[in-house]
Order: C-alpha cells, then sequence, then structure tokens
C-alpha cells in the first residue's frame, strides 16, 4: 500500500534517495510563505518598538518606551500600593495586637523576615541564632527585655549608639584596666561567677569573690546574679554567655569591659518596618 | 543551461486545494456523531455540573482553582504537593494512546481530536446553510459576490463564531465558579485574562475549524509523525483492497480489454473525504482514518450487489492473505496481541497505583523543616531547642484542632510558638504554618548526642485520625 512517485506525475523528486526511499519534492503550502513574511514584519516592527539595536552608548530605546527597570520600579510602586493599608494599620495599632492580629501577625511575620534578612542578619545570623558579642535572639533570655515593647524600642533607638539620644545605654566599668579592682579580686569574682552556673570551683576563690561580687556587681547584675533588663546588665547565673562563660572570656569581661553597639534602625526603616521586624523577632522563640 | 520544459522548475508554493466533503450516511457516520455529541457535551456541560462539598468549599464539580491552587474533580481533590497524580494521568492518557495507536491506528485522529470534532462541526454547518458538496462547488466557483453569496457566506461564519464563542467561553468555566462568572461576563466585571482568553479561543476555534482544517493534520500536527511510527503489520488503518478493486472502470488495462474489478471509479470515496485525498492511492499521511470513505464505497458497493469492504479496516498482514486466497485475520486477532495487552496491563497497572494512593491518602497531612541554621538554640536553663517549621492541611471543610506530639526520646519536649497549648486549630481548607520547638533538658542524652532520630506526630483531637513524620533532633555534639 505504500505510495510511489510515480502515483503523483506532477511531483517530480529532489533526487535524495536513502536506502531505496526517495524524496518527494513537494510543493510548500503557500499560506507558510505568508506566515514566513508576516514574521519578517513583525520582526522589523519589534526592533522599532521595543529596545532592540546597540549603539555607542546603550541601545535604540523603541517607541513603546519599555523597559524592564521602569517595570521593576512600577511593580515596586505597585506592591507598595497594595501593602499601604496594612502598614498604615501596622504601624497604629498597639503593639500587642500585632501579635493577637491573624492577618496582622502573618503579614508582620513575612514583611519582618525579609526585613530581618536585608538589615539585621549580618550581625545577629540567620534565624537569630547570634554570635560571639551579638546576641542570640530566639533563645529565652533578653538583655533589654523580649516584650514587644522592650524589642520594639530597642529596635527604633538601638544600642550605645551616637545618634540617637534615647538609645539603650549602660556600661560596664574596665575594673582591671581602670584598676578598680585588683588582679586577685577579678580572679575571684570570675571564679565566683562561674561557679553560679554549677561550674565546680575552690571554695576559697569562691567565697571571697561572692564579697567583691556584693561590693562592686550586685548593683547591676542583681543580689543573685538574675541581671536586669532596665539596665541592660546580663544574667549571669543561666547557661548563656554573650563573650563565653570560660576562664578565659570571664577574665576579659571583667578587666577590659564590653561595649557592644546597634544602630537606631528609626533613622533607616519606616514604622511599619521597625514593628513587622519586631513581630518577627518576637516568635523566633524567645517573645516574652 | 538550456531550456528544457521537462526540467523547468515547478513552483516551490502551492495554494491550498479546497476540499468539498460530501454527506455521506452509515455505520461509521453515526457512530463520529454519536462521538460528537458525547465529547462535545462533556466539553461544555462539564463545568456546570454542581457538586456539594460543605460550605467552605466550591460546589462545583470539576474545577481547576489556580488561586487557591486546588484540583477538584467530584470527590477527589488535588493539593499542589500530589501533582504526582496530574503525572500520573498523563502517563496514562499517552499509554492509552500507544494501545489505541498500535490496534487501531490514527484512531484519535479520525474520531476524538477537537481539530477533527469542531471540524465536523462546522462543515455540518456549511451544508446546512450552504448546500451539499455540489451546491458548495458551484457557490465557491461563483465570482460574483451577489447578495445571495454574501447573504450565505455571512449566515455561515456568524454561526461559526457563535460555535467559536460558545467554545472559548466554555473553557473559562473550568476555572472559576462557572455561574457567576456567566453573570460577570455579560455585566462586564469578569477578569480581563476571561475575555482575553475567551478572545483567544474563539479566534482559533473559527479559523481552525473553518478555513484551516486538514492543513492543521498535514502540516501543524506533530502527532500524525509519530503516531506512523508506533503502527505495526497488525495495526488496522483504513484501507482499498486494490487486490480485488483493480483494474477499476476508465483505467487503460480496462479499456484493453481486461477484466474489471470492482472499483467502479465512482469517486465516492474521494467526494465524502474531509482530507481530500484518494484512498485508493494508499496509506498516505494525509489520512485520518475518519472511515466515511468506507461508508461511502459500502453504499455503492450494496446499490451494486457486490459484498461491502472495499475499502476497509484493514492491516498489513491481511493484505498477504487475502492475495493469497485465504481468510484475513479476524478483526480482534489484530486488536489482541501481545504488544496490546503489555500496554494495557501497564496502562492498568499506572491506574491502580494511582486509584491505590488515592484511597490510602489521608486527609491530616504535615510536612516538617528543621531550622538548619542555626542546628540548635542553647537556652538559659541549658536546655537544647530545635526549630521545626512545620505544615499541617486540613484537607476538611471544617475546623479541626490538631495536636503535636513527639516520640523516639522521652526526654524531648514540644512546645508550639506563640501558644501554651499542645494544639492548634487548623482553618478548613487552609494550610496552617506553625513554628514548632523540641526541647530536650541539659545533660539528657538527645541534648548531648550528635543528632538524635525522632518522630512527629500530628493528631486531629476530634477524629483522632494520626499522621507522622521522621526528622532529626540535633545536639551539642553537632
Amino acid at each position: 500500500m505504500a505510495q510511489k512517485p510515480e502515483d503523483k506525475p506532477d511531483v517530480g523528486t529532489t533526487g535524495h534517495e536513502w536506502d531505496g526511499i526517495e524524496e518527494l519534492n513537494n510543493p510548500l503550502p503557500r499560506w507558510w510563505v505568508w506566515v514566513f513574511y508576516i514574521t519578517i514584519i513583525w520582526g522589523v516592527w519589534y526592533t522599532v518598538a521595543y529596545p532592540a539595536w546597540p549603539m555607542i552608548s546603550g541601545a535604540t530605546e523603541g517607541y513603546m518606551g519599555w523597559s524592564t527597570r521602569a517595570n521593576v520600579a512600577a511593580d515596586i510602586e505597585e506592591a507598595e500600593a497594595a501593602n499601604a493599608e496594612i502598614n498604615t494599620r501596622l504601624a497604629s495599632v498597639e503593639l500587642t495586637e500585632i501579635t493577637s492580629d491573624a492577618e496582622l501577625q502573618g503579614y508582620a511575620r513575612s514583611a519582618g523576615e525579609a526585613v530581618f534578612n536585608t538589615w539585621c542578619v549580618q550581625c545577629h545570623g540567620r534565624e537569630g541564632g547570634g554570635f560571639v558579642g551579638y546576641p542570640t535572639l530566639s533563645d529565652d533570655d533578653w538583655l533589654w527585655g523580649g516584650t514587644m515593647e522592650d524589642i520594639h524600642l530597642t529596635i527604633s533607638h538601638g544600642i550605645r549608639n551616637e545618634e540617637d539620644p534615647d538609645a539603650r545605654y549602660s556600661e560596664m566599668p574596665a575594673f582591671g584596666r581602670d584598676e578598680l579592682l585588683a588582679e586577685e579580686e577579678i580572679v575571684q569574682v570570675v571564679n565566683y561567677v562561674m561557679s553560679l552556673s554549677g561550674e565546680a570551683q575552690d571554695p576559697a576563690q569562691v567565697e571571697a569573690g561572692a564579697t567583691v561580687y556584693a561590693d562592686n556587681c550586685a548593683a547591676c547584675h542583681g543580689e543573685a546574679a538574675e541581671g536586669d533588663v532596665f539596665q541592660g546588665a546580663p544574667n549571669l547565673n543561666d547557661a548563656i554567655w554573650l563573650y563565653g562563660g570560660d576562664y578565659a572570656s570571664l577574665m576579659e569581661t571583667v578587666n577590659n569591659a564590653r561595649f557592644g553597639v546597634m544602630p537606631n534602625w528609626n533613622s533607616r526603616l519606616t514604622e511599619a518596618e521597625i514593628r513587622a521586624v519586631t513581630a518577627y523577632v518576637h516568635q523566633l522563640g524567645g517573645g516574652e | 543551461m538550456p531550456a528544457d520544459s521537462d526540467n523547468a522548475p515547478q513552483s516551490l508554493y502551492a495554494a491550498q486545494e479546497p476540499v468539498f466533503p460530501k454527506r455521506v450516511s452509515g455505520w461509521f457516520r453515526n457512530l463520529k456523531w454519536v462521538i460528537m455529541i458525547v465529547t462535545l457535551g462533556i466539553y461544555y456541560l462539564t463545568p456546570w455540573i454542581r457538586w456539594d462539598r460543605g460550605p467552605q468549599l466550591p460546589d462545583q464539580a470539576v474545577l481547576v482553582d489556580m488561586a487557591h491552587r486546588r484540583f477538584f474533580f467530584f470527590w477527589i481533590e488535588i493539593w499542589p504537593h500530589e501533582f504526582y497524580f496530574v503525572a500520573g494521568l498523563l502517563v496514562m492518557a499517552g499509554l492509552g494512546l500507544f494501545l489505541f495507536t498500535s490496534a487501531m491506528g490514527r484512531v484519535w485522529c479520525g474520531y476524538a481530536c477537537p481539530q477533527t470534532v469542531w471540524t465536523d462541526l462546522f462543515i455540518l454547518v456549511e451544508r446546512w446553510i450552504e448546500g451539499d458538496r455540489n451546491a458548495r462547488l458551484r457557490l465557491h466557483r461563483q465570482k460574483k459576490w451577489d447578495v445571495r453569496k454574501v447573504r450565505l457566506r455571512l449566515t455561515k461564519w456568524t454561526v461559526w463564531l457563535i460555535i467559536g464563542l460558545l467554545t472559548g467561553g466554555a473553557w473559562v468555566f473550568y476555572f472559576t465558579d462557572a455561574p457567576t462568572l456567566l453573570v460577570n461576563l455579560f455585566t462586564l466585571n469578569a477578569h480581563p485574562i476571561a475575555y482575553t482568553t475567551i478572545a483567544i479561543l474563539t479566534a482559533t476555534t473559527f479559523f481552525f475549524g473553518g478555513f484551516a482544517r486538514e492543513q492543521i493534520c498535514i502540516y501543524a500536527c506533530p502527532w500524525p509523525r509519530i503516531q506512523a511510527a508506533m503502527m505495526d503489520e497488525d495495526t488496522l488503518t483504513v484501507g482499498y483492497r486494490e487486490w480485488r478493486g483493480e483494474p477499476r472502470k476508465h483505467s487503460d488495462a480496462v479499456k484493453a480489454g481486461e477484466a474489471q474489478g470492482d472499483c467502479i471509479d465512482c469517486m465516492a470515496c474521494v467526494n465524502v473525504c474531509p482530507m481530500g485525498i484518494d484512498i485508493r492511492d494508499g496509506q498516505q499521511m494525509e489520512c485520518i482514518t475518519c472511515a466515511l470513505c468506507i461508508d461511502a464505497c459500502d453504499d455503492i458497493m450494496a446499490k451494486i450487489g457486490k459484498p461491502r469492504g472495499l475499502i476497509d479496516y484493514l492491516a498489513l498482514t491481511d493484505e498477504q492473505f487475502e492475495r493469497q486466497g485465504k481468510a484475513p485475520k479476524k478483526v480482534m486477532s489484530h486488536i489482541l496481541r501481545p504488544r496490546t495487552i503489555m500496554y494495557t496491563a501497564l496502562w492498568s497497572l499506572v491506574g491502580f497505583g494511582l486509584l491505590f494512593a488515592l484511597f490510602i491518602r489521608s486527609d491530616i497531612e504535615m510536612t516538617v523543616a528543621p531550622v538548619r541554621n542555626p542546628t540548635f538554640i542553647t537556652l538559659s536553663d541549658g536546655s537544647i531547642r530545635n526549630t521545626y517549621e512545620v505544615r499541617l492541611l486540613n484537607k476538611h471543610g471544617d475546623d479541626r484542632p490538631f495536636r503535636l506530639t513527639v516520640t523516639g526520646d522521652p526526654a524531648v519536649r514540644v512546645q508550639l510558638e506563640g501558644t501554651p497549648y499542645a494544639s492548634v486549630n487548623v482553618p478548613a481548607n487552609k494550610t496552617h504554618l506553625q513554628r514548632v520547638y523540641l526541647i530536650a533538658p541539659a545533660g539528657s542524652d538527645p541534648a548531648q548526642a550528635e543528632r538524635s532520630d525522632v518522630r512527629l506526630w500530628v493528631e486531629d483531637i476530634s477524629n483522632g485520625d494520626r499522621a507522622y513524620k521522621d526528622t532529626i533532633f540535633n545536639g551539642k555534639g553537632n
């Protein structure tokens, strides 16, 4: 039943032959040619309508004025306009309402994650995991308090910066460097502090250290070394150490003190962004 | 080069040969009418079937809900992470086409392809308005556009356009609630995408069914090429019993005195062909095996008192048998052979696999993604905490309370972000993202180890449905 060329005498072959199979020289349908011409016309129009031809300093712009940069700008504007309402609401409600309103909470968490991963992650780490000297934000220990209000205040004004007069401020004396305590007393108080978090130390040193502590440290860090969030004084009897809880680190801390700084984000972020990142940090695991 | 008329280059391009298929009646034509009514009926009516799923879910039986990324099919509901069901259905569709093609050739093209079905419908309209083949030919050849020709053409195009509009219109109903969309379409409140889709599909239906027709099958569609490669010598396809029909009337052989075969050269088979070919030239790539030429020829054979089947469903092996004067193979032995049985087995295997997966699928589901950076957090009492992003899926139409528990090490306990309770309410038909903490006390095995295996359980408190996911707890040794 195979079709043989002689059945169609008006169509020759191209002369190509493979294993006895010859290629018929059938004409193309004419509409194909028209489609081909239309693509040429469309192609020419396209180079006129859209950015196309490379010139010395840039390319032709095309009469449609299309540009990816302008599109992105328009998209951003559109997204901002779409979020304007919820941003206004976010910036105006009571802070505690953000965690109880499902819609605000969901929005703040997503928006806050974006803000956090842009501005905060460099120091505080992914998911607020923290580094030595940069507080972990997802644990249950807070230097300046872990309520929505506390976190909001810290982020807005920062810590120990020069720009914002409302910045959180506290400063531990450099007991060694400024010769407020003798070398021996420092060794004693370090031994005492280490014993508070359950590490066995020389009882004589610890006993002497307790006196040094009560005289010099308890005012800020508390009688039981429980810390004080109003002064940003760390809790010294738990398992969390911002600068390390080993002997060498503690000697360094008591001798020279520490001075961590955080910028005041109210100069760089909008109120809605600050509140969003507040809500994000609050739900990382340590929110109070 | 000397001018030589025999070698003069022929034109590289050929105009489309208009085809005017003649009306035909018979068994295959009736079968095609039935298939057309059934397939068009399914296409146009499916979106209007209602299916009650409860207050929070759409009540459309078949719905592709793009906005909520869901696919509803009667009692089945497919979520995006279950897309393998769709992949499985596509595998089944592929195997089904292999099966039908190896058994019956281009049966898809001839009976069920939308291009064929809609072209058939358009030709039907054409015949109602302009008359049968001869009338249409006359109208086509009439150069002058008099009132009658203009009227007939305009009427035909209008009806085609209405069919195109209904076709494009039916498509969009699969993607949103049909009755609401219908009202919105007429009150001009529907989404621009709906109007654009309808416009594009109307234009393609109108153009492909009214004008392009067989050109689509011959030049645009890759499927005939693939199908031809899947046919073998036992595949049934439409063919002409050349050994019985030839030499045909009017042929040189008959004029020279040879005994005439059964073919009286009445051209009935050519006149009814929607592809504009002569089946007596043998198998050719244009043939969509619509079998209308079989009906046309059977009719003529009955009139001249010859047995039916000069043009018939044949396989290559039949030719050999019949030329030797033996009886051809039975139709069923063409269809039931190892190859087709293998395809059927594969097809059924995938089908049963999907059905099995569908029935064991629980309507409570959870995914667990451990937060890997940081791997763990030390709490103030020295205990070790890991964080997990847990997605809870409630596939029901009602809100359900889900309780999370952990097994694997008695020291590890669960805590949920934002709530002091161990359970969380997941709204109907929603995915709920919950941060879940696993905490191991200071000094416990999981806290000290590099990693421990744990199993997170979710339980619907209301009815006890449970599901679990295995995950890892990272300790200080990490």
